[in-house]
């Protein structure tokens, strides 16, 4: 027996890149622009979802691929709304139960009628590590942190606060009743992703929601762009 | 706790590029800006491992500091915390030279010699 030494120089999630490209040659090929939802369980990503989507957005078809590790309840929140919803269980793999990555996505393609609609709202699984890592072929990434939360998460969840480029700060209604320091969660915002978009919003009430259908509206009319 | 996720990776990346073989070391770069715990990798690497050709193959990771630079005066900088405007002008137009790594740069595998004796 010898030992012999093989270069492989790949990024380790080079696998998961090539069939993230793929859906979003699918996505551009039908026309359909791309945002992957994500945050912590509990922020408020499908009662934002139920907000943004209950009037529809002008001139916007919109369709939503629900993730989550079982059952679905969020899709039957959503299916009442009129948009075409997609569930996507997550409980069927080894180590992928906590996120969405490009394969899932790809499974559940079938499902959707990409004719039928401009965008596509992926709803990832309630998670502020995994899904950062993941990209599934989205033309942009937004995520909900909700006052709840606290003022430190994106000095402890770097990674998911710079991949987004849109920050929906929820909850807002509850600040006379949590220990949540506006002006510092900013600052800290302002550290890890500098100048990143956010907006203050309450999607139990329906504030500033209005800016969250306005930067769809804007992802919706970008020029499709090489994945 | 992405840890798992990634140490799957890392394996699938592995045991596609060994072919086969018996894989006895694998080595990859981590930049610290991906948050990943070195033992909690090596711990899932090993479960990960179980039944493939990386079963009991050693899981070597270099770690890449972040080093940062910023694009308007040129400082670069290596954060201690997830800072990412620039500490001298304040800029966030920052580029990343280091950091941001997560590859598999090589294997080790075990071959059989080669029987070119005669019997």
């Amino acid at each position: 027996m010898h030992r012999t030494k093989v270069k492989v120089a790949t990024d380790a999630l080079d696998a998961n890149t090539t069939i993230a490209a793929a859906n979003r040659h699918d996505f551009d090929h039908a026309g359909v622009k791309v945002v992957n939802l994500m945050s912590a369980p509990g922020a408020g990503k499908t009662t934002l979802l139920e907000r943004a989507l209950g009037d529809g957005i002008e001139g916007l078809r919109v369709g939503v691929l629900e993730g989550d590790v079982q059952g679905s309840m969020d899709a039957d929140r959503l299916s009442v709304l009129h948009v075409p919803v997609t569930q996507l269980n997550t409980d069927n793999g080894f180590g992928g139960e906590c996120h969405l990555d490009a394969n899932m996505v790809r499974s559940a393609l079938p499902e959707i009628d990409l004719d039928e609609i401009d965008m596509l709202l992926i709803e990832n699984v309630g998670n502020l590590v995994c899904p950062a890592e993941f990209r599934v072929g989205e033309d942009a990434r937004a995520m909900v942190s909700s006052v709840a939360e606290g003022e430190d998460k994106p000095l402890k969840y770097p990674l998911m606060f710079r991949t987004c480029e849109f920050v929906v700060v929820n909850k807002i209604d509850l600040l006379p009743y949590v220990d949540f320091d506006m002006d510092r969660f900013l600052a800290n915002l302002d550290q890890v992703n500098p100048g990143v978009e956010h907006a203050l919003v309450s999607a139990r009430t329906g504030e500033g929601v209005d800016q969250f259908q306005n930067w769809l509206a804007g992802v919706a009319a970008r020029e499709a762009a090489p994945a | 706790m992405h840890e798992l996720s990634i140490a799957s990776a890392v394996v699938n990346t592995a045991v596609k590029h060994a072919a086969g073989r018996r894989v006895a070391v694998v080595t990859m770069t981590t930049g610290a800006l991906r948050q990943v715990v070195p033992a909690s990798l090596e711990f899932y690497f090993e479960i990960v491992a179980r039944d493939t050709v990386c079963e009991g193959a050693r899981l070597e990771q270099e770690l890449v500091p972040a080093r940062l630079r910023c694009e308007d005066c040129g400082q670069e900088w290596e954060p201690e915390v997830p800072a990412f405007r620039c500490p001298g002008c304040a800029s966030a137009r920052v580029e990343m030279l280091g950091g941001n790594e997560l590859e598999v740069e090589s294997i080790e595998i075990e071959e059989e010699e080669a029987c070119i004796a005669p019997r």
